[in-house]
């Protein structure tokens, strides 16, 4: 047996990974080259914010760029424990959506991202500026569920996306209100200054997007935006049966792009910065490596967009005496324990029975409202006007 | 005629620039210094310059150790200089800005007769049970009994052992230097069960740069004041496996010990579930942990620790010794392979008892991987004992407070540099008394700590820095503290300019006149002259 030869002292993960070479298995080589490049990012955990700042029907197309890098965020493996996403959340079940309880991304309607499992964190008018920040610093009321939180430490890589409407230095929050390059950069200082991240990848994909992160200043930053100042970001395709556009020509290459890209892969952030040229895309997206301390080659695309965890074999134990008659009487317990229980029922909550049997109730009967009463005096008015007040006499 | 009408309106101009003087007056002297005050952010005092002089803070950690000689352990004359204290320090070289040196304060003394007794007896378990009936040590400190020579309490060839208690026994020697020989040999062995480079180094990963990543370095979970454990039993097939498995009464045998010995460190909640159809793919190792933190349980700082049943051949031969691995600051999974034999024999469901023995020894290894506590580096020839039943000795416990210690005090004078530097740099944010006072009580705390760890007293020093670390990050993540002010330029200057602009255009053209007139009148008397 295995066991019985190995010496009783910690060995390093690697030497435990050289092993599973010896033992035959065909992707050690690979193995061994996904290890040491693990260990070279430095980060043990994967968080990801998703903002769509916009709301009401014709932003349709943010809410959809946002649930998309949502869903592929989850298939590369962040749960939804770290995933912050808030969205206004007034597309699916808007009036106006033909399709009810769908967001789709793609035109002939193939792939709804809204799906049955999005959890959304915060929803329609909870996206304020307030609680954007508040969620990055960490400065949350103590009676926040731990879903609205970020609790990311200092070996997180985080992933910041938002969309919406923006200009030259703000992005604007559900029509009332704005968030400037400024407020963003000291967020980000605060997080760095408690340590909150490991490394930040900031992507946002409004017009003038660029200017949102000109104001950075944080180590181990970096920032992709969709358009220069100056330049407005477009949109993709329209819909002739929902009606609106899509989604935003920025993402829809993104998304494009990262759907090639499994947990393992080892596609690094130089490609994504060659996402979509000014021939696709109209505008010219730009990014920001100098806060980075690493060279973007050797950045992963999945150190951001996907989550793997380190693990390390366990190779001691602790001796422990096993205590015979503890085991005995529980065994017995547990029998005795199960036999007894009865089965289990649901509680009667509603008397459907009644319910759905039931007379309709008389109404009580309510003198008649000011609107008729208006309606009477004015048919009255109008017929003493045109035969005469001294008909009135008759009356009273 | 003309003159009282020139009087006249001499002094209407005489007082229209006085008003317009008092005006600016007011204005500059009043206004500008009332309208600064009632537009600036409040901020409560800070004792920034404490939270500055934090950061060349020199922490001192002694380690109180007793040393015992018995009879014929060291020559005549070197008895006769007994009781003395002797003080050695030495320099922790780690990369950080806090300096910290590591004192060993050897009280030397003779021993006692009940000593004497019990070093005398055959072995080594009846002397320190002995030993221990006597006294009962603080935290922090040890003490190091120095036997003869040709003693047979230990074996032939060791010169020293290390018990479970925070007790040691050392080899004495006859010769002229004995004193020196024997005092180097207490230090190695102190140093062995309590301060090591590497324990400190562990404590500090965070703070130190980055040259190199050990993994020892950043498995620990951090220092938290409560922990909560979830054992968690995952059975993918409960058509085929009737799982069972007393985790209340492993808990309360194998856990309940180890905390409790652990329970200085902080509280401890235990819970524990069974998860029925939750699948562990066959996939490469690193991505295994992640699909099951996504189905129940998050992270954060629950440690969940799920054994594992399943019937299939997935990657048994792979595994080793264990069958268990880990992951940093999260927790840790055992996979428990069912006997293949039993299937054999009675139709589905195979009703299984788990063996929590085997169960619960992987798992208190991997809490103490967890926790931070290492294999002990035994300096050369010693003997361990091996940990008590709990599977903890109380020295270990030692360096874990230590550790934690210097840690915490190491987080909450981050926190407080942070929050000053972050004052200097964003104008907007808003410091309310109560931060004020938390910031305060965080600064005294870690003086206090710092205080008692110079001093040796392990335990008041560990709670000080745990109230330490708790005002400072309240004070931090106070939710007042989000600034919302931010103006840009342009955005001031389009409130202010319809306020303040028709009223001082009037003032200072005013003035302006005012002080063109007085300068003509001043060389007015020239050119008459």
């Amino acid at each position: 047996m295995v066991a019985a030869c190995l010496p009783r002292e910690r060995l390093r993960p690697l030497a435990g990974w050289l092993l599973l070479l010896s033992v035959g298995s065909v992707a050690a080589g690979r193995i061994e080259d996904q290890t040491e490049q693990f260990f070279r990012s430095g980060h043990t955990n994967n968080w990801a914010v998703l903002v769509c700042t916009s709301r009401f029907w014709f932003n349709y197309r943010h809410v959809a760029n946002t649930l998309s890098v949502y869903r592929s965020v989850k298939r590369l493996g962040i749960p939804d424990s770290h995933i912050v996403l808030m969205l206004a959340d007034d597309m699916a079940c808007n009036p106006r959506n033909p399709k009810p309880a769908t967001v789709f991304s793609h035109k002939n309607m193939e792939l709804n991202v809204y799906g049955d499992d999005v959890e959304v964190d915060y929803r329609s008018y909870e996206v304020t500026v307030e609680n954007f920040l508040r969620v990055l610093t960490g400065r949350i009321p103590s009676s926040t569920p731990r879903s609205k939180r970020l609790l990311s430490d200092d070996r997180s890589n985080i992933l910041i996306y938002m969309t919406g409407h923006g200009g030259n230095g703000f992005l604007k929050f559900q029509d009332s209100e704005e968030i400037t390059n400024i407020e963003l950069a000291d967020a980000f200082e605060q997080m760095w200054q408690k340590r909150r991240y490991n490394e930040l990848l900031f992507i946002i994909d409004t017009c003038q997007g660029a200017s949102m992160y000109e104001r950075f200043y944080s180590p181990n930053i970096m920032a992709l935006a969709s358009s220069q100042v100056g330049e407005d970001s477009l949109s993709h395709q329209p819909d002739p049966a929902i009606g609106v556009h899509l989604m935003d020509r920025y993402t829809f290459y993104v998304l494009e792009f990262l759907e090639e890209i499994n947990p393992a892969s080892q596609t690094n952030m130089n490609d994504l910065f060659q996402v979509c040229p000014r021939s696709l895309c109209v505008s010219t997206p730009g990014h920001r490596t100098d806060l980075f301390q690493r060279d973007p080659k050797n950045v992963l695309i999945t150190d951001f967009f996907g989550s793997v965890r380190k693990v390390e074999i366990t190779t001691d134990t602790i001796s422990l005496q096993p205590d015979l008659e503890i085991t005995e009487s529980s065994y017995k317990k547990d029998r005795m324990d199960e036999e007894l229980m009865e089965p289990l029922k649901y509680a009667e909550q509603l008397p459907v029975a009644q319910i759905i049997h039931q007379k309709p109730k008389l109404k009580d009967w309510h003198p008649p409202g000011g609107f008729i009463l208006g309606l009477w005096a004015l048919i009255i008015m109008v017929f003493f006007k045109t035969y005469g007040i001294k008909h009135m006499k008759f009356i009273f | 005629m003309a003159a009282p009408g020139v009087a006249a309106t001499d002094l209407e101009v005489v007082r229209g620039k006085r008003a317009a003087l008092f005006f600016a007056a007011v204005a500059i002297l009043l206004g500008l210094p009332l309208w600064w005050k009632t537009t600036e952010t409040y901020r409560a005092p800070l004792p920034y310059s404490q939270i500055s002089g934090l950061n060349a803070l020199q922490l001192r950690l002694m380690v109180p150790v007793t040393v015992v000689f018995t009879r014929e352990s060291v020559p005549l004359d070197d008895q006769e200089k007994l009781p003395f204290t002797v003080v050695q320090e030495r320099e922790i070289p780690l990369k950080y800005k806090m300096k910290i040196k590591c004192l060993f304060q050897k009280a030397y003394r003779r021993a006692l007769e009940h000593e004497e007794a019990a070093l005398s007896l055959g072995s080594m378990q009846e002397a320190e049970t002995m030993l221990a009936k006597s006294q009962k040590q603080a935290e922090g400190s040890l003490t190091v009994y120095v036997i003869s020579e040709h003693s047979s309490l230990l074996p032939q060839d060791m010169m020293s052992y290390i018990g479970p208690e925070r007790t040691a026994v050392v080899r004495g020697i006859m010769h002229r230097e004995a004193l020196n020989i024997v005092g180097h040999q207490v230090i190695q062995v102190a140093q062995a069960m309590s301060l090591t480079e590497d324990v400190l180094a562990a404590a500090l990963s965070d703070h130190l740069p980055e040259d190199k990543w050990s993994s020892d370095k950043r498995r620990p979970l951090k220092s938290s004041l409560g922990y909560e454990i979830t054992f968690s039993l995952l059975n993918p097939d409960p058509k085929s496996h009737d799982v069972h498995w007393d985790i209340e009464g492993a808990v309360q045998r194998y856990v309940q010990p180890f905390l409790s010995a652990l329970s200085a460190v902080g509280n401890f909640s235990v819970d524990s579930q069974i998860l029925y159809y939750a699948l562990l793919p066959a996939t490469t190792w690193p991505h295994t942990a992640s699909p099951m933190s996504s189905t129940q349980w998050s992270p954060g700082w629950d440690p969940a620790l799920p054994p594992f049943t399943q019937s299939s051949t997935f990657c048994s031969t792979y595994l080793m010794a264990t069958n268990a691995f880990h992951s940093p600051r999260w927790g840790g999974i055992m996979i428990y392979n069912v006997d293949p034999t039993v299937y054999n024999a009675s139709e589905l469901p195979v009703r299984v008892e788990v063996e929590m023995v085997r169960v619960m020894e992987v798992f208190l290894a991997q809490l103490r991987l967890l926790f931070g506590i290492a294999q002990p580096q035994m300096p050369p020839k010693c003997l361990f004992s091996g940990p008590k039943s709990e599977g903890l000795t109380t020295w270990e416990l030692d360096q874990l407070l230590w550790a934690r210690s210097v840690e915490n005090l190491a987080t909450a004078t981050t926190t407080l540099t942070s929050l000053a530097q972050l004052l200097g740099k964003i104008s907007n944010i808003v410091i309310k008394d109560d931060v004020a006072s938390e910031v305060y009580s965080a600064v005294a705390a870690v003086q206090k700590a710092a205080e008692e760890l110079a001093s040796g007293h392990l335990a008041s020093a560990f709670i000080a820095s745990q109230e330490a670390v708790t005002s400072s990050e309240r004070a931090f993540f106070d939710p007042s503290l989000l600034h919302l002010l931010y103006f840009p330029d342009d955005q001031k200057f389009a409130i202010y300019i319809p306020l303040f602009l028709p009223m001082a255009v009037p003032i200072l053209l005013s003035l302006v006149k005012i002080f063109l007139e007085t300068r003509k009148s001043w060389k007015k008397p020239e050119k008459i002259d």
